[in-house]
């Protein structure tokens, strides 16, 4: 894999560089921050996340087992008179539906952030600076999508924009 | 921002359609006292009067929780909450005309001195202190909200930062004096209704009925306004951010009625449990409806964040949700004073038309009154500047 990636040390010049390679249509692949910027996702022309979708479907999944489980529970495995209440007690599954929703959607929450993100255990993602976790920005493009003549005036550009550092990685 | 059209003008088709439909509540309410009995009547008319002077308080809320919080994007809407909280001092002198009617609607009254469990209640539950709690929610909640519309209107003239940080002060009082409240006012109104029976619950279950709705009248006056061709400075966040308040306060409403149902069905104790019995077997279709326009339609149609940014999607699940709990009131009120079957027809629905028009004047009016942004509220970049996820 072919990468050329420039450093930072500054928001503002981060989203400038950002801003500044979008207009000129290299194509940008990542860019690690050690925290979300704001407007960034604006400056790389992100799509909204999927995120709140996982978090409905593990919603209604969680809400749908959770109050089936009760049911089979209930009226098939072990049914037992509560109080003088109907096996089928709809409304005391509630609460436990309602858990069993918030749980599940979590869980998507996580599992899909951890997935898409290339994050968790397992994960073996390359670290470009050790400090783009505390104070550094790092800005990742892709040389297989760039021509070869470019490479010089995309390192301008890395200059001009204010980069501390650009590397070329072969 | 120099070219917007902030000045409200009421236009005479605008009162001639209002004259329109009070004439229809009108109508309403003399076919109702030819035909109905005075129970129902009374019931009627305290149940509409409630519904919007709530309205008025809600709109209330709204101000004084943002101006607590220091929000900044609801500026641009500001001034409908404003013009809706208005109604305030006509709500309240409708609801000193239902004195006149509370011994129609409220059996406690003459039953007082037969009735064990009503005499035992007699130190809070008797006409006197009634009124005098009456009176007194009435002259504090129009109190505070006449000074809070007084300062925002003057920050126009003058130095709007200086007027918003003294309207933090009265924000504070309201909203403490409206929580204690709103909670004995629903005991006083709704629960007295059926004396025999209590819950905890209760004045916090209207009180997130009464928050959610007037959420929604905020949403159907922005679309009328929107309609007649004013407002063209709201943003999508702004619709956004009120469509998430419809939702949420939707959810919360819910979740507070089914803890209320669910701790008295489960526990199962007959002095609690015969509101529920009577409400399910007499008014079952009400009793479902309720839950279905006040929470479900609402629910799978606002969680899809499209939606919550179209002001004609929003503004029909307000009518959903107005209507919801035009419903939910009407289950607190009706099954206690009439003993029979529901009945809506012509004379609920027009009344409550009627009491729209007053209402919908009273605001249209207050709109003229000021313009329809605080152009010197310290926040009002912002609630244009800003941008929802």
């Amino acid at each position: 894999m072919k990468e050329i990636s420039g450093y930072y040390d500054k928001e503002a010049s981060l989203l400038e560089a950002v801003k500044n390679l979008r207009e000129n249509k290299i194509k940008i692949k990542d860019v690690f921050s050690p925290y979300p910027v704001h407007g960034l996702d604006h400056a790389m022309g992100l799509k909204r996340s999927w995120l709140p979708r996982a978090a409905f479907i593990g919603g209604a999944v969680g809400a749908i087992s959770g109050f089936g489980f009760q049911v089979w529970v209930f009226t098939r495995a072990y049914p037992i008179n509560i109080g003088g209440k109907p096996f089928l007690a709809a409304p005391s599954f509630i609460p436990v539906t309602f858990e069993c929703a918030i749980l599940f959607a979590a869980f998507a929450i996580v599992i899909a952030y951890l997935f898409r993100s290339h994050l968790g255990a397992g994960a073996d993602n390359k670290i470009y600076d050790e400090r783009a976790t505390n104070d550094r920005f790092v800005v990742v493009l892709d040389t297989a999508e760039i021509e070869s003549n470019e490479t010089e005036k995309i390192k301008s550009k890395f200059e001009e924009t204010g980069a501390m550092n650009v590397k070329f990685e072969e | 921002m120099e070219n917007l059209n902030t000045t409200f003008q009421f236009s005479k088709k605008a009162k001639i359609v209002l004259s329109i439909l009070i004439f229809i509540g009108l109508v309403a309410l003399a076919y109702g006292i030819f035909k109905y009995s005075p129970e129902k009547v009374w019931s009627a008319l305290v149940l509409n009067s409630i519904n919007f002077l709530t309205i008025g308080l809600g709109a209330t809320f709204f101000l004084a929780i943002h101006i607590i919080t220091q929000a900044g994007w609801h500026v641009s809407i500001q001034r409908i909450p404003e013009a809706i909280s208005m109604y305030i001092p006509i709500g309240g002198i409708f609801m000193l005309v239902m004195l006149f009617g509370i011994n129609h609607v409220y059996h406690w009254i003459h039953e007082v001195h037969h009735d064990p469990i009503i005499t035992n209640k007699e130190a809070y539950l008797n006409v006197p202190f009634f009124v005098i709690r009456l009176i007194i929610y009435l002259s504090v909640w129009t109190a505070l909200t006449l000074v809070l519309r007084k300062l925002s209107k003057k920050s126009d003239i003058q130095d709007g930062l200086n007027f918003y940080n003294k309207g933090r002060t009265y924000a504070a009082l309201f909203l403490v004096f409206f929580a204690l409240t709103i909670v004995t006012f629903a005991w006083d109104w709704f629960m007295s209704i059926e004396a025999h029976w209590f819950s905890t619950l209760f004045g916090w279950y209207v009180l997130s009925g009464v928050i959610v709705k007037s959420f929604a009248v905020i949403i159907i006056v922005l679309a009328i306004l929107k309609y007649m061709g004013y407002m063209d400075f709201i943003t999508k966040d702004n619709i956004h951010d009120l469509a998430r308040y419809l939702f949420s306060f939707g959810i919360f409403w819910m979740y507070l009625w089914f803890s209320q149902f669910m701790l008295i069905w489960y526990a199962n104790i007959p002095e609690e449990t015969f509101y529920f019995i009577h409400r399910l077997e007499d008014y079952k279709v009400l009793f479902f409806l309720n839950l279905a326009l006040n929470f479900l339609i609402p629910f799978l149609v606002l969680v899809v964040r499209k939606f919550r940014r179209v002001l004609w999607i929003v503004a029909a699940m307000a009518v959903v949700v107005f209507i919801g709990q035009w419903v939910d009131q009407y289950l607190m009120i009706f099954p206690g004073t009439m003993k029979e079957v529901p009945n809506i027809g012509f004379f609920d629905i027009g009344l409550t038309i009627g009491f729209f028009g007053i209402f919908l004047w009273v605001v249209l009016q207050s709109l003229t009154k000021a313009d329809l942004l605080p152009k010197n509220h310290p926040y009002l970049k912002e609630s244009f500047n800003y941008e929802n996820i």
